[in-house]
């Protein structure tokens, strides 16, 4: 294959990442990762590399219209970006000392049983509970422009969400990608922030947690010039395709979207695990 | 209209909270498109030089050698851009995209400073702080 058709390849393939990772808050590294290794045979370090530019193109490319719409909540994104970035820190210090393929496993089956979980509408009950008074004083509860109209929402279990993030943080430090799915679950599920909020909240956060992980991927020599030019061009032209479509979607959809997702995610962990390429 | 003012602080009381951050939020989302597009138009001329030169070759990414130093310093990549390469102006690119959340969270600090939220400047700093120490003490910068 020449270098022009492979450009033009692996282009229109990183646009469909941008486009699943900006509507589920995953990033592109989830649907590039697998098919750059597996399709491509590219080297797993330059696919991470690749994969990494491909989050923080996500991230921010989505991320302009999310915060400037009123979607992503900035107060519970840089509070739990404490958590995220210094469950990073201690990942890449375990990263020699844990046996990683384990760990692969173990999330990989959490990440089927979440995919489970995360199809199911909140509801009705659960959506308008009053608000906890350690969010109140961190300022977390908010407003966000649902289809119907403005939405409040009260966030809950703060200590939880916090833990979780750590837990989050800590995973892409030690397994590199994966980290983006453990944010949506913690907001979705623990701390019962909205679909919506969770997800492009998570967007937000992730182009943070993987650009304190990039100066790392350029003095090794992961990024390369290359590869990432279609990666990242392709990505960030359909983030901005896909942030238009969640902030028109119902949120049922989106949820059946990132379960799909996450499902994919979760079965590349176990396969990772078992067959040892991690 | 002595009722005027108490009135007043009672409807500031029940405002949805984030609408006071709405500037904050406006001038994030403004700062994040304009490195994104700054980085992407970079990275295009990039593209265009090493296709120009290299668009026939064939594509191998099978084996990982490890780019040459020239890509993975801050300083390498400026010599190599110095020198019109189109890989080089493409790491440049890329350099400016992975400022731009590093770039978002120092403007964050100055935002909420504004707003006098002590909380989230500490919060914000914090943060920072982490993410630089991460970021440059992978020696990137020599």
């Amino acid at each position: 294959m020449s270098v022009l058709e492979f450009t033009a390849i692996v282009a229109i393939v990183s646009f469909v990442a941008g486009l699943l990772g900006s509507m589920t808050g995953l990033g592109g590294g989830v649907v590039l990762v697998p098919l750059l290794t597996i399709l491509f045979h590219v080297d797993i370090r330059y696919a991470i590399g690749a994969s990494l530019v491909s989050v923080i193109a996500t991230s921010s490319g989505a991320a302009a219209s999310y915060v400037k719409e009123g979607f992503s909540n900035i107060r519970i994104g840089m509070f739990l970006e404490i958590a995220t970035t210094l469950g990073a820190l201690l990942g890449a210090f375990l990263a020699t000392r844990i046996p990683t393929r384990a760990l692969a496993i173990i999330f990989g089956a959490v990440l089927l049983y979440s995919a489970y979980l995360s199809r199911k509408v909140r509801p009705l009950a659960l959506r308008n509970l009053p608000p906890d008074p350690l969010a109140s004083r961190l300022r977390l509860n908010g407003t966000f422009p649902d289809l119907e109209g403005p939405r409040t929402y009260n966030v809950q279990r703060v200590p939880s969400g916090f833990g979780l993030m750590f837990g989050a943080g800590a995973l892409s430090g030690l397994l590199g990608i994966g980290s983006g799915a453990v944010k949506v679950l913690a907001m979705d599920q623990a701390m019962r922030i909205p679909f919506k909020v969770s997800t492009t909240t998570s967007n937000f956060m992730i182009g943070v947690t993987a650009a304190a992980s990039a100066g790392v991927y350029l003095s090794r020599g992961y990024i390369d010039p290359s590869l990432s030019m279609p990666v990242m061009l392709g990505v960030l032209a359909g983030s901005l395709l896909g942030s238009r479509i969640l902030m028109k979607a119902d949120t049922k959809s989106l949820r059946l979207v990132f379960s799909v997702v996450i499902l994919v995610l979760g079965l590349q962990m176990l396969y990772q695990g078992i067959w040892g390429h991690i | 209209m002595t009722s005027g003012p108490l009135s007043e602080t009672k409807s500031q009381e029940f405002k949805p909270q984030p609408w006071r951050d709405r500037r904050i939020e406006i001038i994030l989302g403004n700062l994040l498109r304009a490195g994104v597009l700054l980085s992407a138009a970079i990275v295009l001329c990039g593209a265009c030089v090493y296709l120009w030169h290299h668009g026939r070759e064939r594509a191998d990414y099978r084996v990982f050698r490890g780019e040459p130093s020239e890509y993975r310093t801050i300083p390498g990549v400026i010599e190599s851009v110095m020198s019109t390469r189109g890989r080089g102006l493409i790491q440049l690119g890329l350099l400016f995209l992975i400022a731009t959340p590093i770039a978002r969270v120092c403007f964050s600090v100055v935002g909420f400073a504004i707003e006098r939220d002590r909380l989230y400047v500490i919060f914000t700093l914090i943060v920072l702080v982490i993410l630089l120490y991460s970021f440059l003490g992978s020696g990137i910068g020599v």
